[in-house]
């Protein structure tokens, strides 16, 4: 047996029985990165020392009972946006080059109740801002399936790590398709909860009303159970949302009979590639053959998705990021002359040009005399989507369609026409928008080789029906990982 | 394209942003904001009159702390990722002339 | 100068709340501790940290909006606006915009012209700034993030007023108010109450308004008034020379006498308000409201009224004693200790008085506890020390809050009323003063006086002045 290719929940149960320990298990999550991640670059900061230090007393804990959970003493990386107590925290920006964050995340401070052992920091697009993972400061992120490619992003580290079993699941966060889409790209599952679901309290924030944390890992099962692990309501965050119906591994049935999935016609459009068209149809084929009704049918406003997205989030962002200004953390430039030089040397030198980017036009759309025009023009298009899909949940359990329209393009493709890239996201981003949860698993290669995700989307608290529904079709076909996490130290 | 950005137009989003941008990434910003505008402009083609704006999807309201003191002082570990700090503040360039 | 001006006059004052911790986060709002032990990820804008709101802001918000006879917007939300200054730690302020907790208020004030309104536009929340402290030496400035996110009101009123007097009754009125609500101490000097002075001059009879300017920085009554009549003045000045009046926010200079504009070009004052996505709106229901009416406290009107009718103090007394809510309040805690109210009174009225008004402090500034001037009042009352004793022992409660009855027995300062101890001492002083008793015993009464102040004398003030004469007259009368 080999313990890297065992999914989070099977490795639990073995550390439990006692037939792996945690300090072996970590051992092998660390051997593994040591092999691949210098082609791979899936994370930005890798603590050996306390991944092997809490993996000895999470061992202890499990010995003496007082940690029983299923994901106890399994090892877990964190995508860098996440606040980690004295552990390096970059947004993969250099102008949070050196921040050591004083306090964790409540979501990572979930995981570690849980008992899980943090190997350290997922790379990303620069404060979450990208598709590619390739707008870190700290290079590019490679996709484990061909290393030519990109993993897609911004959750790209985390994706990647899953899929070259860096680790044994990781956390992402989702902003506009940053779990869903890497997913696809790198053939793992990820969930986009319902907004307010997993509180954002140590999440450096890029839109707010927008960002989410999730899980991304092997498989359904593992990618339920960490979801369990991480939701709870959270004072410290005032959108955090108070769920009694958390219980996500509960919904982890191998049943559809009976169940409405509609699959959005604007999904199926302009602009997909055939090849992902096809393997998602097969995918709704194989649960219309376990009893699904599926249907198309017309969701409407999908185009209007993507500008409201990118005025509400560039807004956002914009004063986000304003708190990046040399003086408290981070990042200040060598040489200035007085204090709004200073501000102005360390944010241009510290930022990427992406960032940038948004940070103008969000500061352009929210100027005097475009508020109205822009912001909240883009927050009454919000309020028609949301609307939409409260009449398409109406008619359906599961909304059905690709993560992306493409699988994962190669390096340096992307950035050099933003707004193709943010074309990219036009199935992910009005879940966001609307606050649903979404769930990315893989079904299918092109020929190219590389993974086709399939996304299904959930009403609003209804992260069940969509679990049950994605473990449904995962029961259909085998998890299948790159070859190179299986490759064999150097 | 629609929407022409002067060098007036970059010049005041900077002094709002706190960003400095060179000559190339200037005109880089100037173009590519204009077509990002040109592309937001899209949702004019929708009637939204007499939607109200959603800022929070949830109608959650009054989520409140009760008023009782809770956190001690973490000073030391604060300023630790201050770039300048000097007895116990963090150090910026004089703000008065 | 041939043209008749009028001055127009509107004023945004904040007012820091006396909540016990910060509006966004748990941290103490305490003055005085070292800079930046006060803080914490929320309140110095770390990454990642989330403000969550305190209830007892918005309680005091509505308690204020109703004494100011506000309508409140029962939906009232958050905003961002957005401007970089490093006494603000996240380069945005939290503040209310769109809907502003009060609306559309006033409050009546008083003044040698009699009477009128100054109707208030809104009250909103918001989080105060840290603290900047200027080295030139070094040529940097020290931020202490303490006062960052210390919960403010900030109360806006229609350009209703016309003169620095108007201004100052405003000011005094709205005080008052919020110092019995108990919403704030509302000190200028400490900041904890902030006027800025929006200003405008036009001639008599126009109806459109002048351009204003906004003068900051004025932390004195005194400061207020004379950056009125500077402002006013220069205003004229600008306008008699052809010149016009910019719109600018100025910054009053107390000790030069002068305003200079605080403009610079890295200024846009361009805010970009948006609501604060991270907040969640505040729904106030009528049941609230009626809740927190129930609540409010005795006003001094009121007040004033009850201590007439309840203890029968006069009415000028009445007044002085609600001139401030800590001597109302002293006076109250005082007088259910030791229920002599007009003995309370009097102490308050005339030595507390005297004494603050020697240390030049306000009665805020009192420092000295109900129980302590009860047990004063109780040593006199059942003549354990006589008034002289009592009024210097009383400085000491004054300044140093101490124990009067501990005191009293330490220094032995209690009245000496025993017969026996007295007469030896009065044997010795008759003996020593022929020439009085003389007087005395030839009918000047008068005599015995000097006798008395002679044996209080050596008592050094402690003798029971009643004892004395007694004893004297039968020595003398033998």
């Amino acid at each position: 047996m080999d313990i890297r290719n065992l999914t989070a929940l099977e490795l639990g149960k073995k550390i439990k029985t006692g037939e792996i320990g945690v300090v072996e298990a970590t051992k092998a999550a660390l051997e593994q990165i040591q092999a691949v991640d210098e082609t791979v670059n899936a994370f930005v900061t890798v603590d050996e020392a306390g991944a092997l230090r809490r993996a000895e007393e999470v061992q202890k804990q499990i010995d003496e009972g007082s940690l029983t959970g299923a994901l106890a003493g399994v090892p877990a990386a964190i995508k860098d946006n996440l606040c980690t107590k004295d552990l390096l925290t970059t947004c993969s920006s250099k102008i949070l080059y050196n921040f050591k964050p004083t306090y964790t995340a409540e979501a990572v401070r979930n995981l570690e109740r849980a008992g899980a052992v943090l190997l350290g920091k997922t790379n990303m697009d620069e404060f979450a801002m990208g598709s590619t993972t390739e707008t870190s400061a700290f290079g590019v992120t490679r996709n484990p399936w061909n290393t030519a490619h990109v993993p897609g992003g911004s959750s790209g580290g985390s994706c990647a790590a899953v899929a070259a079993n860096e680790c044994f699941y990781a956390l992402g966060s989702d902003t506009g398709g940053s779990i869903r889409q890497p997913s696809s790209f790198c053939g793992v599952t990820g969930i986009k909860p319902t907004y307010g679901t997993v509180s954002r309290y140590g999440l450096i924030a890029y839109g707010s009303s927008l960002d989410q944390i999730g899980p991304v890992a092997k498989d359904v099962s593992d990618c339920a159970a960490v979801l369990e692990a991480i939701s709870s309501y959270d004072r410290k965050d005032s959108t955090s949302l108070k769920r009694e119906d958390c219980d996500f591994t509960s919904a982890l049935v191998d049943d559809v009979q009976g169940m409405r999935i509609g699959i959005p016609r604007d999904y199926l459009g302009e602009g997909l590639d055939e090849e992902v068209k096809a393997a998602v149809l097969a995918a709704a084929k194989a649960l219309a053959a376990k009893g699904a009704v599926v249907e198309e049918f017309d969701l409407s406003l999908v185009e209007y998705a993507i500008p409201a997205y990118y005025v509400i989030a560039a807004a956002e962002a914009s004063s986000n990021l304003a708190r990046f200004d040399g003086v408290k953390y981070g990042y200040r430039t060598e040489e200035y002359e007085g204090l709004h030089n200073m501000y102005k040397k360390s944010r241009s030198e510290g930022f990427g040009e992406e960032v940038k980017r948004r940070i103008m036009l969000g500061s352009f759309v929210l100027s005097s005399g475009y508020y109205d025009a822009y912001y909240l023009k883009a927050l009454r298009t919000k309020a028609l989507i949301k609307q939409a899909f409260d009449e398409a949940f109406e008619k359906y359990d599961v909304i059905l369609g690709p993560a992306a329209p493409t699988t994962a393009p190669k390096l340096g493709e992307s950035l050099s026409d933003p707004l193709k890239m943010y074309l990219g996201d036009i199935y992910t981003i009005s879940v966001n928008l609307a606050g649903l949860p979404g769930m990315t698993v893989p079904c299918g290669k092109d020929s190219k080789g590389l993974p086709i995700g399939l996304q299904m989307i959930g009403d609003c608290f209804q992260e069940k029906k969509m679990i049950r529904a994605g473990y449904s079709f995962e029961c259909t076909r085998k998890y299948e990982a790159p070859e190179l996490a299986e490759r064999r130290g150097k | 394209m629609a929407n022409v950005i002067s060098d007036e137009t970059i010049e005041y989003v900077g002094i709002l942003a706190k960003l400095e941008l060179s000559g190339e990434e200037r005109e880089q910003a100037k173009k590519d904001m204009g077509r990002m505008l040109d592309y937001i402009d899209k949702l004019n083609e929708l009637d939204t009159t007499g939607v109200e704006p959603m800022s929070h999807v949830f109608p959650v309201n009054n989520v409140f702390r009760e008023d009782v003191v809770e956190n001690g002082d973490d000073r030391e570990n604060m300023l630790k990722n201050a770039p300048e700090q000097k007895d116990g503040t963090y150090v910026v360039p004089i703000t008065v002339e | 100068m041939s043209k008749q001006y009028e001055t127009v006059i509107g004023l945004e004052v904040h007012v820091e709340l006396a909540t016990k911790t910060k509006i966004f986060c748990s941290c103490s709002t305490a003055f005085g501790g070292a800079p930046n032990t006060h803080t914490c990820p929320v309140c110095t804008g770390m990454p990642g940290s989330l403000p969550v709101l305190n209830k007892q802001v918005v309680e005091y918000a509505l308690a204020v909006g109703l004494a100011a006879n506000c309508q409140i917007h029962q939906y009232c939300k958050f905003d961002r606006k957005n401007y970089f200054y490093p006494d603000n730690p996240q380069n945005y302020q939290i503040s209310q915009l769109y809907l502003p907790i009060c609306h559309d208020g006033g409050i009546e004030i008083e003044t040698a012209e009699g009477k009128k309104t100054v109707r208030i536009h809104e009250i909103h929340m918001e989080e105060d700034a840290g603290k900047l402290i200027h080295d030139e030496w070094e040529d940097c400035s020290l931020v202490d993030y303490n006062r960052s996110g210390v919960p403010l009101i900030e109360i806006v009123s229609e350009p209703d007023m016309r003169s620095a007097e108007e201004v100052i009754a405003y000011l005094e009125k709205l005080r008052m108010m919020i110092q019995y609500l108990g919403a704030s101490d509302c000190k200028l000097q400490e900041g904890s109450m902030r006027a800025d002075v929006n200003l405008s001059v036009r001639e008599v009879g126009t109806e459109a308004f002048g351009t204003r300017t906004e003068m900051k920085n004025l932390n004195s009554f005194r400061a207020i008034t004379h950056a009125i009549e500077g402002e006013k003045n220069r205003q004229i000045d600008l306008l008699e020379s052809g010149e016009q009046v910019v719109q600018e926010t100025r910054r009053w200079d107390d000790t030069k006498g002068a305003s200079y504009a605080m403009r610079s070009k890295e200024d846009a004052q361009d805010y970009r308000y948006f609501p604060d996505p991270d907040l969640t709106p505040v729904v106030i229901s009528d049941e609230w409201i009626q809740e927190i009416r129930d609540r409010q406290p005795e006003m001094r009107e009121e007040k004033q009224e009850r201590y007439q009718k309840e203890y029968g103090i006069p009415a000028y007394d009445a007044g002085i004693l609600t001139s401030a809510k800590r001597m109302a309040d002293m006076f109250e805690e005082t007088t259910a200790l030791c229920k002599s109210p007009k003995k309370v009174s009097n102490w308050l009225m005339v030595e507390t008085m005297r004494l603050l008004k020697e240390h030049g402090m306000d009665a805020e500034d009192i420092r000295f506890s109900p129980e302590n001037l009860a047990k004063l009042i109780g040593l006199t009352e059942a003549g354990t020390i006589n008034n002289t004793v009592a009024k210097e022992v009383f400085e000491f409660v004054f300044d140093k809050d101490i124990d009067p009855e501990q005191y009293v027995e330490e220094k032995g300062l209690k009245m000496v009323g025993d017969e026996g101890a007295l007469r030896g001492t009065i044997e010795e002083i008759v003996a020593a003063n022929p020439q009085s008793v003389a007087d005395y015993k030839g009918g000047k009464q008068k005599a015995i006086g000097f006798l008395v102040g002679q044996t209080m004398k050596a008592m050094k003030g402690k003798a029971d002045p009643g004892v004395v004469n007694k004893i004297l007259k039968e020595i003398l009368d033998k």
